[in-house]
Formats: C-alpha cells, sequence, structure tokens
C-alpha cells in the first residue's frame, strides 16, 4: 500500500510547495525591491544565498539544520536549566521536554513533522527562484505603465497593487513555468529528505546487492513499475504544459506585448 | 601509513586496481581525498563520454525537430520530450531494470545492466535530449541575413549545412551548451544512487562521499571535499567552454561576442 499512498505523497508536496514557493517569491522580489535599505539587503541575500549554493547541499543540510535549530531553540525555552552541553561529538542531545516531535507522538505526527520539514525545504529553495524570476518581471513591466498611474495621483501601494501586480504574471510566467517543470522533476529527491516517497520505494524494492532477478521463471515486475512512473511523469509534465500554454494566452490578452499584439491582430 | 602509500593504494580503487578493502575505521583526510578523488574518474568518464556522443545525436534530432518531414520531426519531439519532461533519477531506474529484463530475452544486453555501459546509455540520450533543445532553439535564431547570404554564393545541400547554418548555430547556442554541460556532469553523480550497483565497491565520487558519511557520521568532511572536486572540475568545463566559445566567435568584433553566463544549479 505504500507504494500507492507515495503517488499521493508527490501530488501533496506539488500542491502544497507551488503556492507557498509563490509566496516566498512574491515576497522576496517585493522585499528585494523595497524603499527600506534593510529589506532590500533581506531580499537580494535570500535570492543570491540560496541560488548560489548547490541545491543538493540545501536539501542534505537544510532539514537536518531546521530540525536542530527548533529543537534548541524549544529547549531554551522549555528546560532552562538544562546544562549539558547540546552538540556531544556526533550526537545532538536535549531534554525530554523540547524533542521535536515528542518521542512518545504517534508514528503519524513524526511522517508529518518530516512532511512539512521537506516542503519548507523545497519552498525555500524554490521561492528564491521564484523571487528572481518575479524580480526580473517587476521590472520588465513597462516603465510607462508606472509613470502613467503615478501621473493619475496613486500612491505607490496603489501603483504595485492595480498596475505593477496585474502586468508582472505575463513576463513572469515563462519563467515560472520553467520552474514548476524544474520542480515536477526535482520531487524524486524527496527521499533524500527521509520522507517516504517513489524513489525511496524504488530503492527498497531496487536495493537487491546481487540481482538475480533473471534467474527467476517468472518476468521481473520492477521495470513495469518504473515504466508506470515514468508514464506519470511525463503526463504530469505535458498536462503543465497545455495548462500554462492556456494561461499564458489568458494572461497575454490585452498586455503590449508582441504576444498580445499578436492575439489583437487575430481577434480583429 | 603515509599519504604517498594511500594515493597508491586507492589511487585507482574505482577501477578495481590497487587494495581490495575499502578502510574501515581510523579514516583520514588523505584517504577521503584519495578514495573521493578516485571515484571522480568515473564522473570524468560518464561525462566525457555523454557529452561527445550527445553533441552528434543532439545536431541531429535538432535538425530532425525543424525538418519540414512530419515523421522525422515527430520521431525527434517524442524523443526530446521524453527524455526532458520526466526526472533523470526515474530514466535510470527504468534503463536499469529494462536492461535487467532484456537480458533474459538476449545476451548481449547483460554489459548494458553495468553501470559503465547502462547508465552512459542513460546519459547519452539524456544529455542528447536537452542539447537537442538548445540547438533547435539556436537553428530558430540564426539570422535570415546569414541563410540569404549562403544563397547568394550559390552554396546549397551540405557545404550550406557545413560552412553556414552549423557553425552559426553552434555560436548562438554555446552559452547554453556550456550550462548542459555543466549540468550533466553534476548529473553524473546520480548514477550509483540508482539502480546500478556498484560492482565491488567501484563506485564513483558521491558513493565514496556517502560511504564516508556513512562510516563516521559526519557529513561536513566528505561532503565538501566532494563540492571541491566539483568546483574544480566545473572551472575546467568553464574554462575550456570558453577556449570553443572564443574560436566560435573569433570573426566578430570584441563587443558583440556573446559572453558566456554561468547559470548552475537546475536539477533534472
Amino acid at each position: 500500500m505504500g507504494i500507492y499512498w507515495s503517488v499521493g505523497t508527490v501530488l501533496l508536496l506539488l500542491a502544497i510547495t507551488a503556492p507557498v514557493a509563490l509566496l516566498f517569491g512574491y515576497g522576496g522580489a517585493s522585499a528585494a525591491r523595497s524603499q527600506i535599505a534593510p529589506f532590500r539587503w533581506f531580499g537580494k541575500t535570500y535570492m543570491a544565498v540560496v541560488r548560489g549554493v548547490p541545491d543538493i547541499a540545501f536539501f542534505l543540510f537544510f532539514v537536518i539544520a531546521l530540525d536542530q535549530g527548533i529543537e534548541y531553540l524549544r529547549q531554551k525555552v522549555l528546560c532552562p536549566d538544562w546544562t549539558e552541553p547540546v552538540r556531544q561529538g556526533n550526537d545532538f542531545v536535549v531534554c525530554q521536554q523540547a524533542k521535536m516531535p515528542l518521542g512518545n507522538a504517534a508514528q503519524w505526527v513524526h511522517e508529518t513533522y518530516g512532511f512539512g520539514l521537506a516542503v519548507l525545504t523545497f519552498s525555500i529553495v524554490f521561492g528564491a527562484f521564484a523571487a528572481n524570476v518575479m524580480f526580473g518581471a517587476m521590472r520588465a513591466v513597462p516603465r510607462g505603465q508606472l509613470e502613467t498611474a503615478e501621473a493619475y495621483g496613486m500612491t505607490r501601494r496603489q501603483v504595485t497593487r492595480r498596475v505593477l501586480v496585474p502586468q508582472m504574471w505575463v513576463y513572469a510566467l515563462p519563467g515560472l513555468s520553467n520552474l514548476w517543470m524544474v520542480l515536477i522533476k526535482a520531487t524524486p529527491l524527496l527521499f533524500l529528505l527521509g520522507v517516504e516517497d517513489i524513489v525511496y520505494w524504488a530503492r527498497e524494492l531496487g536495493s537487491t546487492k546481487t540481482p538475480n532477478f533473471t534467474d527467476y521463471p517468472h518476468s521481473d515486475w520492477r521495470m513495469w513499475y518504473f515504466g508506470a512512473l515514468l508514464v506519470f511523469y511525463l503526463a504530469l509534465t505535458k498536462v503543465s504544459e497545455v495548462v500554462l500554454s492556456r494561461v499564458m494566452a489568458r494572461l497575454t490578452r490585452g498586455q503590449a506585448t508582441a504576444g498580445g499584439e499578436a492575439q489583437r491582430k487575430a481577434a480583429g | 601509513m603515509s599519504c604517498i602509500q594511500t594515493i597508491a593504494d586507492y589511487g585507482l580503487r574505482s577501477l578495481g586496481i590497487g587494495e581490495r578493502l575499502l578502510p574501515r575505521s581510523d579514516f583520514t583526510l588523505c584517504q577521503q581525498f584519495t578514495l573521493i578523488g578516485s571515484g571522480m574518474i568515473w564522473n570524468i568518464y560518464f561525462g566525457i563520454f555523454a557529452l561527445a556522443a550527445g553533441f552528434v545525436l543532439a545536431t541531429a534530432l535538432a535538425l530532425g525537430k525543424a525538418s519540414r518531414h512530419t515523421v522525422l520531426r515527430k520521431v525527434s519531439e517524442w524523443f526530446i520530450f521524453i527524455f526532458r519532461g520526466s526526472p533523470l533519477f526515474i530514466q535510470f531506474f527504468f534503463a536499469y531494470f529494462l536492461f535487467l529484463s532484456l537480458k533474459s530475452v538476449a545476451p548481449v544486453f547483460g554489459m548494458f545492466t553495468s553501470a559503465w555501459a547502462g547508465a552512459l546509455v542513460v546519459l547519452f540520450f539524456n544529455t542528447a535530449a536537452y542539447s537537442a533543445e538548445i540547438f533547435y532553439g539556436a537553428l530558430l535564431s540564426i539570422p535570415k541575413g546569414d541563410t540569404e547570404a549562403a544563397d547568394a554564393y550559390g552554396l546549397s545541400g551540405w557545404s550550406r549545412f557545413r560552412r553556414v547554418i552549423w557553425p552559426t548555430m553552434l555560436r548562438l547556442a554555446w552559452p547554453a551548451y556550456t550550462n548542459e554541460a555543466i549540468f550533466l556532469f553534476h548529473a553524473t553523480t546520480l548514477v550509483y544512487f540508482s539502480g546500478f550497483p556498484a560492482l565491488q565497491q567501484r563506485g564513483d565520487a558521491l558513493y565514496y562521499a556517502n560511504y564516508f558519511a556513512d562510516k563516521t557520521f559526519n557529513p561536513f568532511v566528505p561532503y565538501p571535499i566532494l563540492a571541491g572536486y566539483f568546483i574544480i572540475l566545473t572551472l575546467i568545463v568553464i574554462t575550456s567552454f570558453g577556449l570553443i566559445n572564443a574560436r566560435l566567435n573569433r570573426h566578430l568584433p570584441q563587443e558583440k561576442r556573446k559572453r558566456l553566463r554561468i547559470r548552475p544549479q537546475i536539477i533534472r
């Protein structure tokens, strides 16, 4: 049964990560073009650091760092009179109450917590990429549009909400759809984070040290399992392509771009 | 044991030459450097051969995708879609079990169940598909004037392709193709993490780094060593591709040349 649930895990990860990463991206991009210097520094640093470090390193280290960081903070609050050092050689020791999740929690709590950490890691990494795309998109909106809005007496906030944000998507979408495709293909890395996803099962099944399956009378069904996975990912990609091209067509409508102009001519 | 001795024992361990047993305790830095470096032989082997073969196939696929012949176009499009639309990880697993099954049909395929041939085939097809998409994009953006000039000189068929289309395509595609080469070298680390077994512990750099991380419970030494090796490899790739780029652009004035923009860090 675990195998079938793992497909759901992947879809759930995609469904949660995409909007959260978009939110992170929007936050990062807005921060990077903020007028307040510390916000701007924060936004730029976020984009630069996460994009500069290889993502596999992020996936391997960030989860441990996050996990230990949370436990350390809980330890500070929950057991203030704990005197032993937290790091003892290779072990990370905190008091019982500070364990996250608690040692006596049910199995599903542990699994959900691990999944939550995975979602957070994915969101932070992909949020940085999304922030970069959206930062570029915000700058790509023709200056004249914003100046016109200012000339109408709109405040900076109004300009952002009424002119900048509705128009930036058409510039952001090619980058974001690219990112979405990468995100789909990054989901097999979920197993690195200790979540029982498709590849976890794949490795479980495929980890026979000396594969002698060809000696067996029955055919090796694992090939069909991976074939099905391949088709699953291809179908996901194809559906995304179709949907994204529709969204692109919708967003281009009435825009002052070459695409919008082509649509206008075709309609007229 | 001196470091020279360690290098003599383990320098070619990944090829099965030298000491048979891997170190089991008292790991020295020298051992880690030597073994992980020895594993790099495989990464370089996979990278170079897949790139070289993939380059030829990619050119053919790009021309096929741009051709007027429906059958050729459809075949190329599907090949590119299948290998670009699914995670490389799943492709490795699928290929491994596919070859295992085929082995029972024809013993010729026995060769492909080992990593040196099987994984190479997957990497070859994969990089061919990604590069073909890059070359196709470049093919479409060849300036109209160039082909018109070729026609005016009376060039046609093979000489037109060889003297005008192909060099221009390469020149336009080269910055993106450099990135693709870097991704490919990074992707070679996935080989022994997927289905392909490391016979007699002859693995690639990540295999040994993972071995040390598992034995010492300390990921903070072997992975940075691995990262260091890969940074050096990436720099070599960038330098050599930069030289080719300079040669492709040698007829252009300095400031019109396309700069190589290195954008690492995309998962496949």
